[in-house]
Formats: C-alpha cells, structure tokens, sequence
C-alpha cells in the first residue's frame, strides 16, 4: 500500500511533503522516543507520533521511513514542515490517539 | 591507493538541535555514492546520528571526523563539554542526565549509547569529566 491509499482508507489529513504520496508503507511504528525510533523502526515503515519537531523528520530520513502521523491534531512546527517537503516524506494528521489510528493502520497493513 | 582514502569533518554546536542529523546524512550519501551495503550504511547512519545528538545535547560544542577506506568507516566525535562521569553508567539502557528540555523532545531516553553499541562493529568512549569526551565508532563493510 502507498501513502496516499493510506491516507484514502483512514481519511488522514495530508499535512506536508505531497510529493511523497506514493511511497510505499511495508509497517508502522508507534513512539515518541526518538532513539527508541532510530533503533528499532524498520524503513519502509509508517511513524505514528505526537512529536512535532524537525527533528522527527532528520530520523524519517535517516530511517527512510515511509510517513510521519501526528495524533490528536497536532501540528508539525514550520521548520519540520519546511523539511517534510524538502525530503517528500509526508507529514499526515488525524484527531485520533496513537493507540486507536495504530490499530487502524495495523489493520489495513495486515487485513 | 591514497585515492581509496577519503576524510571529512562536520562541526556541532551544542544545543542546536535544528542541525542535527545534517553529518549522519551526508555519511549516508557518501556511503550510498560508494555502493556499501545497505545494512552497514543503516547501522552507521543510527550509531553516528545517535553520538551526534550527544554533543547538541549535553556538550558545548564538537568536531565529527570521518574516515572511509575500502574496508571500513572510522567517525571520531571529540567533544567540549562536561564529560561522562561514569560511563559504565551511562551505557545502562535507561540512565539520561539530559535536561527536561531535551527529554521532552523525546530525545534522552538513555537508548542513544545502547543503540551506538548495537549498530557499531568497534565503539570506545573516553572522557574527562569538565573536559569533554571521545566517541569512536568503527564499522566494517564486508564481515
């Protein structure tokens, strides 16, 4: 599944870093540790966090990571949206907790 | 062949977190430029970007040294800042002196040295406490 279907079937908010709608999301992590991401995500993966800082995306791209979601409608901070659009890693938003949209994108990676 | 040899050094600042990740990066190219294989690159993209958050977050300011040959990476953070008292401490999963600035970044968890263990074939830490500290990671591109 790419992003952008993704983001169709969960009806998330693309926030930033359009041009990479069509990456391709092989799993999911859920954290705001960042180390806890840096070692243990797999690329390919999707991000589910509430942290909104450049900082998020310096490790999606170190991790190639598929896409950041930020829970509960928070908002990236400009320099990480300015950065999600430099690398084309999508930034998506939903109003959900981590736990609820994690078991959604579970679902629809593994269902 | 002195041509096999490359070497770059990035300068950190302490405390500027916008920056971070800007040296892991440019290894990562170099690396990737360089046909290494795709797990070592991963493994010291996550050592070296975990070593460089260190000095932003808790030194005042440091100098990253990088090594390629046709063999093997050498990174060489040497740091200005306060030391590491005890080290042996430091390496426990879990044990952070990182203010509550940066752990509410989700940064000093106490995984960063852990994680730098894991992901480097050869990894020494000395340091002085009120002078700084030395990181060398070594990692080889074919086992």
């Amino acid at each position: 599944m790419d992003v952008s279907e993704l983001v169709t079937r969960l009806g998330l908010i693309v926030i930033g870093g359009e041009k990479g709608l069509d990456r391709e999301i092989t799993g999911g992590y859920t954290s705001d540790l960042l180390s806890d991401v840096m070692g243990h995500a797999r690329s390919g993966s999707v991000w589910i966090t509430l942290q909104t800082h450049k900082n998020v995306m310096a490790i999606a791209s170190l991790k190639e990571l598929s896409a950041i979601v930020l829970v509960k409608g928070y908002q990236p901070e400009a320099d990480m949206l300015v950065q999600s659009n430099i690398e084309g890693i999508p930034v998506l938003g939903t109003e959900e907790e981590a736990f609820e949209i994690s078991g959604k994108i579970y679902k629809h990676l593994n269902g | 062949m002195s041509s096999e040899k490359m070497h770059f050094e990035y300068r950190v600042e302490g405390g500027n977190f916008s920056e971070a990740g800007y040296p892991s990066s440019q290894v990562k190219k170099t690396l990737k430029q360089l046909n290494v294989e795709g797990n070592v690159i991963k493994r010291t993209v996550v050592a070296l970007y975990e070593a460089e958050v260190n000095i932003v977050a808790h030194a005042y300011r440091g100098v990253i040294a990088v090594d390629i040959d046709t063999e093997k990476i050498i990174i060489t953070l040497t740091d200005e800042g306060p030391g590491i008292a005890d080290i042996k401490k430091a390496m426990e999963i879990g044990y952070s002196t990182a203010t509550p600035e940066v752990r509410e970044m989700g940064f000093g968890a106490g995984m960063g040295l852990s994680n730098m263990n894991t992901n480097a074939d050869k990894l020494s830490i000395t340091s002085e406490v009120g002078t700084g500290t030395i990181v060398e990671i070594m990692n080889y591109f074919h086992k």
